[in-house]
Formats: C-alpha cells, structure tokens, sequence
C-alpha cells in the first residue's frame, strides 16, 4: 500500500475460537432420533393442509405453514436422487476418503434425507439406484444412527 | 423523515426462558412469526420480506437467513440478515424500517432470535472484540462494562446503591411482564449482597442470558392503517457504532447515546425529550447504565442521573417510566433483546401493553447497545409523521 | 423505484493471503479508491453499510472490524451478513426510503485466514446434518450431478467455464489465478468430489469492494460517472437440501423475472451486453445462466462451447476472470457489481466488451445457491 512498511516482518497471530456447543433439538427431532434409537424406524410428518410428507421431519410445514403434521413412518428403503464421490480429504469430512454422499428420497416421503452411501464400489453409484438404511449396531439417538444407505433390489 | 411513512401493525415474543429444549432454533423463530402474524390478523402468505437477526456463534450456525427459512416463512420470498452484536435488535427494527419506507415492500416480518443456553457466552462475546489488540485482555461483556461504571463514579460520585435502585425499579417492573424471564422482586440488600461480578457490578445489577425471539410486522403508510386501528409510526432512526478499539472509548460517558439521540430528536423536532417523550424502553444491559445513559440522552444533565432515578421520575406512574417491561436485567435473549425493546415500544404506544401500560403514551424511544459502546434509537409515535 | 445510481467502486487484488493487510486495511483500500473514483471525500458519504460473516472472520460482530476504517464512526451504520449484493440492496433501500443520500456498501473476507471446509460445514443444520461432515464442496458436488443428469451437460461443458473464465483473468490485473488453459488440463486436475475436479472449483481468496449508491439528485453533484440502477431483486428458496430440487435454481429465477421486470427489460438474453455472475464452480454459471433466462435451459454447455459467452461473443460473461479466478466470499459479488460497473463506464481496461450499455450482475447466500441476488445495470438513466 505505501512504502511506511516496507522491510516491516508481517507477524502472524494463531488463535482459534473455541465455544462448545448443546442444540436442542426440540420434541420433533428427538421423537425422530429415539425412532432411530430405539425402533431402528424412520418418521416423517406430513403436513396436514397440503399433505406433503418430509424427512427429517418438522414441526410445521415451512410452505404453508400449517402447525398440524402427522407423524407418518417411512420406508428404510428409497432411490438416489443424486449422490457424490469424495476424494480430497476435506477438513469436515469424519471418515477417509473415498466417501460417498447422496440425497434419498425414501419410499413414502417427498423429501430426501442427506446421508452416506456404502457397501457399494464409487463407480457403480447411479442416479435412481435403489438403496436400503443400514442402522448402526450402537445408537445414541442422532443422524449417524443411521451408518449408511446401501443398495437393494 | 422517509418518503413512505412507515408503521409497526403488529409484534409478537415468546415467554423468555432460560432455555427451550422443546424447540430447536428453526422452530423458535416459527413460534415467534406465529404470534406477530395472529397479532396482526396477517397470513404468511401477507408477508413481502424478511429480516432477520441473531448472534452467530451463539448457536454456531454459518448463513442463518438461509438456515431459518424453514421457520420465518421464508420459502421464495427475500429474506435478508443483519448482525450487528448487542445492537442486532435494534439493528433490524431499522433495517425493515427502511425496507418497507423504500416503497419495494409492502409488509415486512423482522425476526430477532437467540438460544443463548446452546453455547459459552462469555466465550462466544468476547471473539467481537480485535484478536491481536484487545482480545487477550477482554473478559467478555462486563468488563467493558465495569470499566465504564468505575469511570462514571470517580468523576461523578454515583455508588453501587444508586445503581441498585435501577435494578430494584426494573426487576418490579418484571413482575408485570408475563413475557419477561425474570418475574421475581428484588430489593436494595439483595442487589447489594449478590456476588460481585466485576467491581462495582454485583449479579444482580447485570441481565441474565435467555432463549427467546421477537417478530414486530412493519407496513408502509398505504396498507398500515388497514391492518390496524392504531399502528405505532416510525417517526425516525439513528444510531452511532462507534469505536472499533477498548482503548479508543471515552470511558464514562455513551457517546453514542450522545450522538445518536440528538440527532434523533432533532429528526422529529423534539426540543425537550424529558417532557415531550412519555416513556422509553432502553436496552440497559447492566443497572450503572440506567444512571449514565439517561444523561447521554439529554434527560438530565450530567451528573444528575442517580438523583433523578431516586425521585421516582422513572418508576410506573412517574414522570418518564423507563423500562415497564422490566428491561434487559430481566430478560435477554440477546439477538431479539434490541427488537424486545421495539415491541414494547409499539406495544405501549398501540395501547396494548396490558399490565404494564403507560396511560396516554404520545412518543415512545427504543434503544439498542452492544458492541463497542454502540448505541442505536428509534423513536415511536402515536400520530403519523 | 426512483432513480438511484452506483457513482463510485474500489477494489483491493484478489489475492491467496495478504498477509500484511487487516481486514481494516483492506476496507480502508477499497473505500479510499471508491471514494476517489466517485469524486468525493468521506464527508459525502451519508451512511455506511459493511458487508462481512462473523464465521469467515472467526469473529462475533465481525463488522466491528472495518467499522472505522469505513468511515462509520461518526454515521449511522448497519451491518448485512451476507454477500456483498445483499449489503448493497440494503444501502439502496437506505436511499429509496428518503433517509439517506448516499451510502458506502463494503464487504470483505480473508479466507486465508480460516479453514474454509469447517466453515461452510457450519451452514448444515446441527441437528440433522452437520455431523455427516460435508461442506461447500461436496453439497455442490450434489448439485453439479443433479444438474448434468437432468440437463446432459458434460463435464467436457464445465470444463469450458473453467478454461474461458481463467484465460479471461489473463486480462485482469486484480484477478488472483490467470491461468491458460485446455479442457483436457481442467478433467485431468484432481479430482476433489465428484463431479468437480480442482479447476472446477473457485480458490478461497482475500479482497475487499467498496461501492457508492447515490440518489439522482446526489449523483449529479458529484463528478463520479453515475451508472444506473434499473432492477434489483433478491430470493430465498427452501433450506434443507433434500426439500429442494437441486437441479433447478427457482428462487434464482423468480428473483432474475423480478429484477428484469423493474428494469422493463422483456428479453434477458437479447438485451444484456454483458454478465457478471456467481461462478463459486463451473457448473453454477451453466446452471445460473439457465436459471435466470439468460439462455435456454438446459443449453448453456453447448452455447458455451460454440463461444457465445466468450469476451467476443453474443454475451460475454464474466469478463473479469469471475470467482474461479479468485473467490473472495461475502466480497464476491459486490466484486460482480463493481465489474458491471467498469464495463458500463467503458473503464474495464483489456477486458472491455465494446459497447456495452446494459449488464446483470448477481450474488449468491447459502449452499448450493439458496438465496440469490440479481442487479440489473444501465449506462442511461
């Protein structure tokens, strides 16, 4: 910029932010946690004014927004709407490389859950493959209760 | 002020708590757009745009305008955030002012929420502050602000007693507030015998930390009166963020309550704010400030504060009540809190404040603070500008 | 909407690290160059708007930061967390509501200075999502895939962004990845998530942009070359993913309509001279071009190849080089707006697009284009 700095070190400063967090889910989520917890079954609601069926499911309907939803249950089984292969080993990523994520759109709902895709070769990972959940043999009541969608007939 | 005269037609809070593990954020702010639409007998489907406000690493969610779409109603319709910290309220009543006064929208929801139980505070406050220069030394908010206090008395000799009969006016308050946190009483040994903070401020001379949210539903001038017998009108706005240094702070005095609030007035034509304002919601963080921050204002002349507070000018039934709604010592969920301050603002204005009324209310002020000793105003009116 | 007009810009480089500059230093550059630009001091400026992400700077309140070194001080101020475009909407509604009449729109990032792949992690919802550990990268890599199997665009398609907006950069002083390149270079580049190879994907970069938006009657005052604003509109679709149908950017398109039906504009693609859009990864600027009718859907790949987006084709877009060639975020399209702006006033140097009298510029919030933002540019009022 001017030439008041020139010959000054540039010193660098590290630090992070370290400020631990606790969401509350809220009684939607955690009725469709437990159901992952304790049932191995997946709920949806469906908007009782337009009838749309979402997973994960809300407490309202954020279209219409009309309070009363039912709860529905799902299939563990759906299609893959759409999916990736994982290859550089991002900062967020939780497992090594390769990871395959997809969006599923289970059978029954109208709205696809965003989660992994396993037991399967990268390369055989197609648009509209039908794929199943397979649970976790421990669950804690939290997304990755579910382990991964694998394929299915 | 404005080419589009402007007016508040509806508010809504949730029932502050210290925290909501009923609900997660998204559903909170739903909750809250709910109530102000019932308020305002509007659907959803009314609303133009979006405004909407908190803290980010309170809940340590990135892009929160487009996170919260599920629950402000957001879905195809614009939706914009402001942050500014403390001020972030107070920010967001000013920013939909001028969303709907620049004619582009018609009705404007603005949201201000906050789940301050999902996470450290103090750890999250004080990353405002300059990592190199101030951050290392900075203990979050109350040490800017027992530094400010400290100021104040040396030079004017106000004491710890004056400052908890601020405490003891806005904790009675409270008790008519059915949204607010706190709804306890409190007396002068209370306040005095509470544990020390940071010198002079005990615990109960500071606000508590909440969940809650507040929506307040702005419409320009053609639709307002439609949607509401007695809209509250926004008569005009000013605020001063001023200083980005601790060091740079005039210790003592609020600047920026200083400045904002005569330009403020001077907007409006209002000569004599002690007589011609008729009550005022102030974002008072912590009881000194109810003391300084009056004098900023140009209530009272410096020094005078404390005196004045004694008299009982600022008590229910006096001369200029501050704070009917028991303020920031009783409730702050501290996105919404600036926005609190508006509603209640609007709602003593619009005559329906209920238990805590303020008869015949002509001219109401609201305030935001935060930051570093930023201050932002808005001033409500009965008539149309 | 009353006329109103952006009188002055100011960019610092886009660079990898500026590691001698603070994100005040940076403001305090691109203020003094729009400010000069426009003709004007400090003192002209009514109120300030700052533009800038609490996560991205790794502080709360980050627009404390650049509050003095903006001129803020002694104004009123307001804060939009979001991409620039969104900032300076709101600094035009500061003038359209008669309060103000001028405002100076910043907005900044360092990206050198964070993990990018933690921050964007942190848009997913903590709730259902976040634990799954994607980010940026991989949820428009979800897109992409979305995008090419609904439309057949080819990853030979993507690649073409890449080579053209690169070899644009070429010309472009400020532009941080000048780079001259083939297709084959583009597929062959590493492969990070697929479909989206490293040159598929925009660097995370330093910069900051300042703009001046002036009523009528301020920019006539002022010796600063006015360029007109004739629409402006902005939309939020759904949040979750899954709710959405990737393939398709419908809240892009209703906030395009809008946008181009304030500025009596009833032919996009015919009529704009020139574009500036949000090219965070090759596809988005196929998918967007699409989106906002700037070509037909599901063409833009083809159109692309045959050289109707080049600096001399039917409608050059992103002259500048775009994000691939340095990608600021929340700065990033103010940068869009500020180069619509040199195009307009004749001033863009080695990558002028002759003649050019009208131009869109548009800015993204959120993942994989949620909420959009379209500004539509004039050279006559």
């Amino acid at each position: 910029m001017n030439t008041l700095f020139d010959g000054v070190e540039p010193m660098v400063y590290e630090s992070g932010i370290s400020v631990p967090y606790n969401w509350w889910a809220g009684d939607t989520a955690s009725r469709f946690f437990a159901g992952l917890r304790d049932e191995r079954k997946i709920w949806g609601t469906r908007c009782a004014s337009c009838g749309t069926v979402r997973v994960p499911p809300r407490k309202a309907c954020p279209i219409c927004f009309h309070s009363h939803s039912d709860w529905v249950e799902v299939s563990g089984q759906g299609v893959v709407m759409t999916f990736t292969v994982a290859r550089r080993q991002l900062a967020a990523m939780k497992q090594s490389v390769p990871v395959i994520f997809g969006l599923i759109r289970l059978d029954g709902a109208d709205t696809s859950i965003l989660h992994y895709i396993g037991d399967v070769f990268p390369e055989a990972v197609r648009i509209g493959m039908r794929v199943k959940a397979k649970f976790s043999e421990t669950r804690k009541g939290e997304i990755r209760d579910i382990a991964y969608f694998m394929p299915c007939e | 002020m404005g080419k589009k005269r402007v007016a508040i037609v509806g508010t809504g809070q949730t029932h502050h708590k210290s925290h909501r593990p009923d609900v997660s954020g998204q559903e909170l702010i739903r909750e809250v757009v709910l109530l102000a639409l019932t308020d305002a007998d509007l659907t959803i489907r009314d609303i133009d745009a979006v405004v909407i406000g908190n803290m980010d690493h309170f809940e340590g969610i990135n892009y929160v305008d487009c996170w919260s779409v599920d629950g402000s109603g957001a879905f195809m319709k614009p939706i914009i955030k402001l942050t500014t910290g403390g001020t972030t309220g107070s920010t967001l009543a000013i920013g939909g002012y001028h969303l709907a006064a620049s004619g582009l929208f018609e009705k404007v929801l603005i949201i201000g929420w906050e789940k301050n139980s999902e996470s450290d505070t103090t750890g999250a406050i004080t990353t405002a502050f300059d990592a190199v220069w101030d951050r290392l030394v900075f203990a979050g908010a109350i040490s800017g602000l027992a530094a400010e206090a400290q100021a104040y008395m040396a030079k004017f000799g106000a004491t710890e007693r004056d400052a908890a009969r601020v405490s003891v006016r806005d904790r009675g308050h409270a008790c008519n507030n059915p949204y607010a946190q706190l709804r306890k009483a409190v007396t002068l040994e209370d306040v005095l015998t509470s544990p020390m903070l940071a010198d002079p401020i005990h615990l109960l001379d500071v606000c508590p930390r909440s969940d809650g949210a507040c929506a307040v539903i702005m419409a320009g001038e053609d639709v307002a009166e439609k949607i509401t017998a007695n809209p509250d009108w926004i008569w005009a706005t000013a605020n001063r963020h001023k200083y980005t240094y601790l060091g740079d702070v005039n210790w003592g005095e609020l600047d920026s309550m200083a400045e904002a609030s005569k330009e403020l007035f001077a907007k409006a034509g209002i000569r004599e704010p002690r007589k011609e304002i008729d009550v005022i919601e102030l974002y008072q963080p912590y009881s000194f400030a109810g003391i300084i921050w009056i004098e900023d204002m140009g209530l009272i002349e410096r020094g005078k504060g404390a005196e004045y507070v004694w008299s009982g000018a600022t008590d229910m039934g006096g001369e200029l009540p501050i704070n009917p709604s028991g303020g920031v010592i009783a409730c702050n969920p501290i996105g919404a809190t600036g926005l609190i301050r508006c509603a209640e603002a609007a709602l003593q204005v619009m005559g329906k404040a209920e238990g805590r009324q303020v008869p015949d209310v002509n001219f109401a002020v609201s305030t935001g603070f935060g930051g570093c000793m930023w201050t932002d105003m808005l001033l409500h009116g009965r008539q149309k500008p | 909407m009353d006329h109103t007009a952006i009188i002055g810009v100011g960019m610092t480089r886009i660079e990898a690290n500026k590691q001698s500059d603070t994100f005040a230093d940076m403001a305090w550059e691109a203020v003094n160059l729009a400010l000069t630009d426009a003709g004007i001091t400090i003192k002209e400026i009514d109120n300030v708007v700052t533009t800038s992400n609490d996560f991205w700077d790794g502080r709360t309140i980050s627009c404390m930061a650049v509050s003095d070194a903006s001129g803020a001080r002694g104004k009123n101020a307001s804060c939009v967390e979001g991409d620039g475009t969104f900032g300076a909407f709101y600094g035009l509604t500061r003038i359209l509501s008669g309060a103000y009449g001028t405002t100076l729109i910043t907005a900044h990032s360092k990206g050198s200075e964070s993990v990018s792949s933690l921050i964007t992690n942190a848009a997913f919802d903590p709730i259902y999502e976040r634990a799954l550990g994607l980010d940026m990268i991989t949820a428009c890599a979800l897109q992409a895939r979305a995008y090419m199997h609904r439309t057949g665009t080819t990853p030979e398609h993507l690649a073409g962004v890449s080579v053209k907006n690169h070899g644009n950069a070429l010309k472009n002083p400020l532009a941080q990845i000048p780079l001259s390149l083939c297709v084959a270079d583009v597929l062959q580049s590493e492969m990070i998530a697929d479909p989206l190879h490293k040159l598929d994907c925009s660097p995370v970069s330093d910069a900051c942009c300042a703009i001046i938006i002036a009523s009528d009657e301020r920019a006539g005052r002022y010796p600063g070359k006015p360029v007109w604003i004739k629409g402006v509109s902005f939309c939020a679709d759904a949040y979750y993913l899954g709710d959405r149908d990737l393939s398709r950017a419908g809240s892009l398109t209703q906030a395009a309509q809008n946008a181009f039906k304030m500025a009596g504009v009833t032919n996009p693609a015919r009529e704009m001279d020139v574009a500036e859009i949000y090219d965070a990864f090759t596809y988005q600027e196929l998918m967007w071009l699409e989106a906002m009718g700037l070509c037909d859907d599901s063409r833009a790949g083809i159109l692309l190849e045959r050289g109707e987006f080049g600096l001399n084709g039917r409608l050059p877009v992103n002259p500048s080089g775009g994000l691939l060639s340095g990608h600021p975020v929340i700065a990033a399209g103010l940068i869009r707006m500020a180069e619509v702006v040199k195009q307009l006033r004749g001033e863009a140097g080695a990558y002028q697009i002759g003649g050019a009298r009208r131009g869109v510029a548009h800015g993204v919030n959120g993942l994989c284009g949620q909420s959009h933002c379209v500004w539509v540019l004039d050279k006559e009022k």
